[in-house]
């Protein structure tokens, strides 16, 4: 056991540090920093950037552009990505349908698209969740009918997060109507501009534009766009929530919301005074930067025992706590904000402080961070039933 | 950051682990050892003497081993796994961090050989009524000069203070400051009123009426300091004995979830139940991480406020995690928790002990609460 990072990954982490808060275009890393939202030109910015350098998809094989880290370096990537304020590499692209692509496309489909996934040239949108299928994903009813050498598709799926920029479109559809629930379910990569499929946006909470519901109208899709092997999509799908949940604690912005937080409470007391004056405030603040600090923690046990690579058991830990941190903080900004909360429209004419102004929005946004990629409750089933064994 | 023990600290585990797993292989065993004086096992404790984990943290010119807080963490956690009576925080970490720090070569050569011996039992005498968790004694005054020293004034709860053969003893100086004092059992003043404690254990009210004392290194001098860092490494110590009585807690509770029957169904059943079980995982997994992170900081870091810092963000978290855990796994047992035949409230009722031993979370945070506004992102490296 030690606690200092060795001379080697101590370089490691001040390299990327520098190139991270050097070559990321600044303006990008204050948009982050505003907690305002990024438009998609500054996502495929940042990610061309990183790309550019190979630093976008660290955790892919290394023959598609990964790195041969150790999970210790790839916590700190991750980390120190965040602490810069610099926009985390699309998770659709790089943690989710290109670690599948790689582990279990065809070679043609690899060739084809990871490359493109990568550096964000392809925008891929997640077609998971349906009206009917939230938590019991399993029971989704979007059906492919295979006709010679194409699926016909035809059903809904919903909360398809930022749809409104997708090229790509991976979906896990009905394959065998006949087979148990998730025997009879393939993963198929459907190119958005297809006739016959219609994005919607579902307007949210905070009066923004970021989840999509996506129809499937006959739509035609080359048989080849199949994923793996048919019928093993739910195979595929869980290895990609697996790895959803990796990196969903987002522990390294919650700790940097969390100091941004703190220096805005320095003036945000009547005439300018410091919240911190209030015992009941600065103990509360104490308490969640401790709480913060144990689930960092807890994050770099977990990197130290899945050196196999494999999302480790307590990636469960990590998404339920990360998630209920990362609100937390939110909720501080709020209180932080007092009555200046409601100012959400006030823009520049006003005088209310631009963090302020975001403070409502961004709390009511965040509420779905307890609710996707496996909502908490998911979470404690999985705890309970793999990882202690309590099966009802 | 690495958390993984080596293979060494692995066998030291096993050993302790096998050692105190047959000593206390029944609530009924512990139960009957803690009734008859002194509250724990005099053979348990030589076993553990010759096996050498008591003397582990000291230097090995003064008869230990020359290991470092990981090694004590990992006794400390087995202690908790099974919530053997032993003064092992008490005697080892605190007793004898302090005589470590302070202590002449001969005064170290007598106490730690002692300890590490099992021959000798220091108790720490410290804690005062009504001083609740201050750092600076002063129920408990030093006069004197040179070695010529009187102690006056009492001291409460001292854990193990009637049994102890060796009281170190914590005044305030005539000049202002801290002094730590050796008091011998048979000094003229001292008298010592021992009563069991609500673990189980065995505490005393000791009174100095102008009691010999001999100090403990140089005579007169403040050791505020050296008292601040003895008290944050026991601070550590008893969050691993907190962490290994946690474990088990969980373990019996979730054990019972799955064979105790009700309406003709295990109790896994019910999702009201498994998801709050769920829920004591996650308390005791971050709080591992927190508590582990501090014992690195101790062995790692020379920096005395880091490692204070370090014990109170430890304690506070173990506070919380104890609290939880205690009461849900008495809750989540039903009737049968309560009962002193059951194991599980035990565990409870040390966790609450330990809770309140050198500052309890609303205490730590406090003093944390004073110091967050200092601060952008906290780092656990203290680079």
């Amino acid at each position: 056991m030690k606690l200092r990072l060795s001379e080697e990954d101590a370089a490691f982490r001040e390299e990327l540090r520098e190139f991270f808060t050097t070559k990321v275009p600044q303006h990008i890393r204050d948009t982050v920093a505003a907690r305002r939202e990024l438009s998609k030109e500054q996502f495929v910015e940042a990610q061309q950037t990183l790309d550019a350098a190979g630093l976008a998809v660290p955790g892919w094989p290394v023959e598609w552009g990964g790195k041969d880290w150790t999970p210790l370096q790839r916590h700190l990537w991750h980390e120190e990505l965040q602490l810069a304020n610099v926009p985390m590499p699309l998770a659709f692209n790089t943690g989710m349908i290109g670690p599948v692509l790689a582990n279990f496309a065809s070679q043609e489909l690899k060739e084809k698209f990871l490359a493109k996934t990568a550096s964000l040239e392809i925008w891929w949108s997640q077609g998971f969740s349906e009206p009917d299928a939230g938590s019991d994903l399993a029971s989704l009813k979007t059906k492919a009918v295979l006709e010679g050498d194409e699926w016909i598709v035809n059903g809904q799926k919903t909360w398809t997060t930022l749809g409104q920029y997708g090229d790509w479109i991976f979906t896990l559809v009905r394959t065998d109507p006949e087979a148990k629930k998730q025997a009879g379910i393939s993963m198929l990569l459907i190119d958005m501009r297809s006739e016959g499929l219609t994005v919607r946006p579902i307007e949210l909470i905070d009066g923004g534009h970021e989840v999509n519901e996506v129809f499937f109208d006959n739509v035609r899709v080359p048989a080849e766009n199949l994923v793996g092997e048919v019928n093993k999509g739910w195979d595929y799908a869980k290895f990609l929530l697996g790895n959803e949940r990796v990196g969903v604690a987002p522990v390294g912005a919650t700790k940097r919301n969390l100091a941004a937080a703190k220096e805005a409470a320095k003036t945000a007391g009547p005439g300018g005074s410091s919240l911190f004056d209030d015992p009941v405030f600065a103990a509360r603040v104490a308490d969640l930067e401790n709480e913060i600090l144990a689930l960092e923690l807890t994050a770099m046990r977990v990197v130290a025992n899945s050196s196999d690579g494999k999302p480790h058991p307590a990636s469960s830990v990590m998404k339920l706590r990360g998630s209920e941190l990362q609100q937390a903080v939110t909720e501080l900004f709020v209180d932080i904000a007092g009555p200046s909360v409601i100012a959400s429209g006030g823009g520049e004419e006003s005088d209310i402080e631009d963090w302020a102004q975001v403070s409502a929005p961004v709390y009511l946004n965040l509420r779905k961070a307890s609710i996707y990629g496996g909502s908490n409750e998911v979470q404690r089933q999985i705890i309970a039933g793999t990882i202690l064994g309590l099966r009802g | 950051m690495d958390f993984v023990y080596d293979s060494e600290q692995e066998a030291l585990k096993g050993a302790v682990a096998g050692l105190l797993g047959k000593a206390y292989d029944s609530t009924e065993t512990r139960r009957e050892i803690a009734k008859s004086d002194p509250g724990w096992s005099e053979s348990t404790w030589q076993q553990l003497a010759e096996m050498g984990a008591l003397g582990l943290p000291f230097a090995e010119a003064d008869g230990g081993f020359g290991a470092g807080p990981v090694e004590v963490a990992i006794v400390a956690e087995e202690i908790g796994h099974v919530i053997a009576p032993e003064p092992y925080a008490e005697t080892v970490v605190l007793a004898g961090s302090l005589v470590q720090a302070l202590g002449t070569d001969e005064q170290r050569a007598e106490i730690l050989g002692g300890i590490a011996e099992g021959s000798l039992i220091p108790a720490v005498a410290h804690t005062e009524v009504g001083g609740r968790y201050a750092e600076q004694p002063t129920a408990v005054t030093a006069a004197g000069s040179g070695d010529a020293w009187t102690l006056s004034g009492t001291k409460e709860p001292v854990i193990t203070g009637e049994r102890a053969d060796l009281l170190i003893v914590t005044a305030a100086l005539p000049s202002g400051g801290t002094g730590v004092f050796l008091v011998k059992p048979d000094a003229s003043g001292l008298s010592r009123h021992g009563y069991r404690t609500a673990d189980g254990g065995r505490a005393a009210k000791v009174t100095f009426a102008d009691t010999p004392a001999a100090p403990l290194g140089e005579a007169g001098a403040d050791v505020s300091d050296a008292v601040a860092l003895a008290v944050a490494k026991a601070q550590i110590a008893y969050c691993h004995e907190a962490l290994g009585a946690m474990e088990t807690a969980v373990k019996i509770t979730v054990e019972y979830l799955k064979t105790r029957k009700q309406f003709g169904v295990p109790l896994m059943t019910f999702q009201a139940l498994t998801f709050r079980a769920a829920d004591l995982y996650v308390q005791l997994e971050t709080t591992r991480s927190i508590v582990m992170w501090a014992t690195l900081v101790l062995a790692d870091s020379d920096d005395r406020a880091f490692q204070i810092e370090a014990a109170r963000r430890a304690k506070l978290k173990v506070s919380k995690a104890s609290r939880h855990i205690g009461q849900e796994a008495i809750q989540l047992h039903g009737g049968i928790g309560m009962t002193a035949e059951y194991s599980i409230g035990h565990y409870t009722a040390r966790l609450t002990v330990i809770d309140h031993l050198l500052g309890d979370g609303a205490f730590h945070l406090n003093e944390l609460a004073t110091s967050v506004a200092d601060h952008a992102e906290y780092d656990p490296f203290g680079d």
